[in-house]
């Protein structure tokens, strides 16, 4: 079980349809296979333990994805925005590698030991050698390696085994099911474990990928219109954009029908001003993350459709939740001590399947011992078997002795008319350990004072969850894949207090 | 023929279909296309054979084909013009209800 034999089954097939675009550059399915089994034979004569991807988006990534699975190696994108000391912290945990990169990051890396540094055209054309001609076939080797963003200390590098890949991908991806007019737009870093899925279920699915290295709403909304991209997946912030760029320049993208989204909290308001704006458009939520191979759980475009159309408050908030889970997967909701909580109560999501990983290089495996994995998320389940996400568990909120959901209170504050966006953290407290503050950012022409907005929580939630501390922001600190950068926000909260 | 274990890879003896186990029982099995029993993925299928009259039904690529009892399953990886089966009883195609494209 290669995840290799996914791109081997489509050559086989579908050859001639083009497979990948990337502005100029195009590899139609057969091409991406020749590239992939020569680089492969690179790699096996530079006898390196893992083939690292330090570039943006290019046709390098599927190739050296598909190139290192070949040569049975591990494929590492690492992330471009890391700083120098941190991408070589990472490189001497994968050494002796080769590490693919653009010719401005390869020569100040070239010297750095058990690293071999090839730039990506280089790598692209490998012409001395001959392809590889057979997989191996060892479906517990590992496939991928994605370091995690390490926001609670040194990045772990999340394991993913070419079994949970290849059991994901054959039980959510129909083969060869996309017609050949089909191309899905990839905006997400290659460090991602999104970038990763979508090349597999493109591929198998066989359809053809275009890449946009760069995220920009125009430049998105200009790239779907030029090569009718039919779907795409975005992460939150990026449909916030796209949003306000559609609204600003209303553009027809006629050829869009598929919409996912995922890789974070998506409020309530940005999906409902999307299937506005794009009422041709089927949404899908998508809940994953790196340690399950990418997607758990789907809110399907049924579910969005019946949530948007309906007056009943149970079903419209629907829109706010996860979905359900795939088949193949167990969600079973947990408490502190592991034992599961009553229906509809909340505690950590922990969840099982084939395609479920939950492993850290030299860690090994993080299960209970009932094979689940303990994901750290917080939610409930409704009784339709609807996941309901409130956030990490790491940002759960002590306030004297009580656990307090950040998201539970965030999403109070943005069904309030002047709250575009907002973030909700504790802060160290004498009396309580730690109190509630929230941060918040104002609609463009609208107004809130910190006395009306702690007034509008307390009249839905307990006065325990009402935020002590309200400050006001005109934009809110992500990452480029859309994730709050809360304990940087808590720093700077805690900063404020300091000083 | 040994026990099938997932990601072994086969291939039939009389046509050109290839399969990957994804699940097989714990016991041998005797899995056949057109007719003749399964080979490994490397060995050279007889030359001039074709799938049996009756074995003739043709496999699919991408499709997952399971046994009656439910325990043997397994991913065509090429098309070809035999049938799957256990012994005489051919295999079926597994429905899945669509997904919606997620990624």
């Amino acid at each position: 079980m290669n995840v290799a034999m996914l791109l081997e089954m489509t050559a086989d097939s579908f050859g001639d349809r083009e497979a990948i675009r990337c502005g100029d550059a195009a590899f139609d399915y057969r091409a991406l296979q020749h590239a992939a089994r020569r680089a492969a034979a690179q790699l096996v004569a530079a006898e390196c333990q893992h083939a690292a991807l330090l570039a943006e988006s290019s046709p390098a990534v599927p190739i050296a994805l598909f190139a290192a699975a070949t040569a049975g190696i591990p494929f590492v994108p690492l992330s471009y925005r890391l700083a120098d000391g941190e991408i070589r912290a990472l490189l001497d945990r994968i050494a002796p590698a080769q590490l693919i990169t653009d010719a401005a990051r390869a020569v100040p890396l070239r010297d750095h030991a058990g690293i071999a540094v090839v730039s990506c055209e280089v790598f692209l054309a490998p012409g001395a050698f001959e392809a590889v001609a057979s997989l191996p076939d060892d479906g517990d080797a590992i496939a991928i390696l994605l370091f995690t963003s390490g926001t609670t200390g040194a990045p772990k590098a999340a394991v993913l085994r070419h079994r949970h890949l290849v059991s994901y991908i054959l039980g959510a991806v129909e083969f060869g099911a996309a017609d050949a007019e089909e191309a899905t737009l990839v905006a997400v870093p290659p460090y991602h474990v999104a970038a990763m899925a979508a090349v597999l279920s493109s591929v198998y699915a066989a359809r053809r990928i275009v890449q946009l290295p760069h995220f920009d709403a125009n430049a998105w909304i200009a790239l779907a219109a030029a090569e009718r991209v039919t779907h795409a997946f975005v992460v939150p912030t990026m449909l916030t954009r796209i949003a306000d760029a559609l609204a600003a320049h209303p553009v027809a993208l006629p050829a869009l029908r598929a919409l996912s989204y995922g890789g974070g909290k998506m409020p309530l308001a940005v999906i409902e001003r999307a299937m506005h704006l794009l009422p041709q458009v089927a949404f899908t939520n998508a809940y994953g993350l790196t340690e399950t191979s990418s997607t758990i759980a789907l809110l399907d475009p049924d579910d969005h459709r019946a949530a948007f159309e309906s007056d009943d408050p149970a079903l419209r908030r629907r829109l706010t939740s996860v979905g359900r889970v795939l088949p193949g997967v167990e969600v079973d909701v947990r408490d502190a001590d592991g034992k599961p909580v009553a229906a509809g109560a909340r505690g950590e999501f922990h969840v099982r399947g084939e395609q479920v990983a939950g492993e850290y290089l030299g860690h090994g495996a993080r299960r209970t011992h009932d094979g689940f994995f303990a994901t750290r998320d917080a939610g409930f389940v409704d009784a339709d078997g609807y996941l309901f996400l409130d956030g990490r568990l790491d940002d759960v909120i002590v306030r004297g002795g009580e656990n307090l959901s950040p998201g539970e209170i965030e999403d109070v504050l943005r069904e309030h008319a002047a709250v575009a966006d907002c973030a909700v953290l504790g802060v160290p407290d004498e009396a309580w350990g730690e109190a509630v503050a929230a941060v918040i950012v104002v609609r463009p022409g609208a107004a809130a004072s910190a006395e009306e907005l702690r007034d509008f929580v307390r009249a839905r939630l307990r006065s325990s969850r009402t935020p002590e501390r309200i400050e006001f922001r005109t934009a809110l600190p992500y990452t480029e894949t859309g994730k709050l950068l809360r304990r940087q926000l808590a720093a700077e909260l805690r900063g404020d207090l300091a000083g | 023929m040994p026990l099938l274990k997932p990601g072994t890879r086969l291939r039939s003896a009389v046509c050109t279909t290839e399969v990957m186990v994804i699940q097989a029982p714990t016991i041998e099995v005797d899995v056949r296309c057109g007719g003749a029993p399964l080979i490994d993925l490397v060995a050279k299928p007889t030359a001039g054979a074709s799938p049996a009259p009756d074995s003739a039904g043709g496999t699919q690529i991408g499709k997952r084909y399971v046994s009656a009892a439910g325990d043997l399953e397994l991913l065509c990886t090429k098309a070809g013009a035999g049938t799957l089966a256990v012994a005489e009883l051919s295999l079926t195609i597994k429905g899945a209800k669509p997904l919606p494209s997620s990624d």
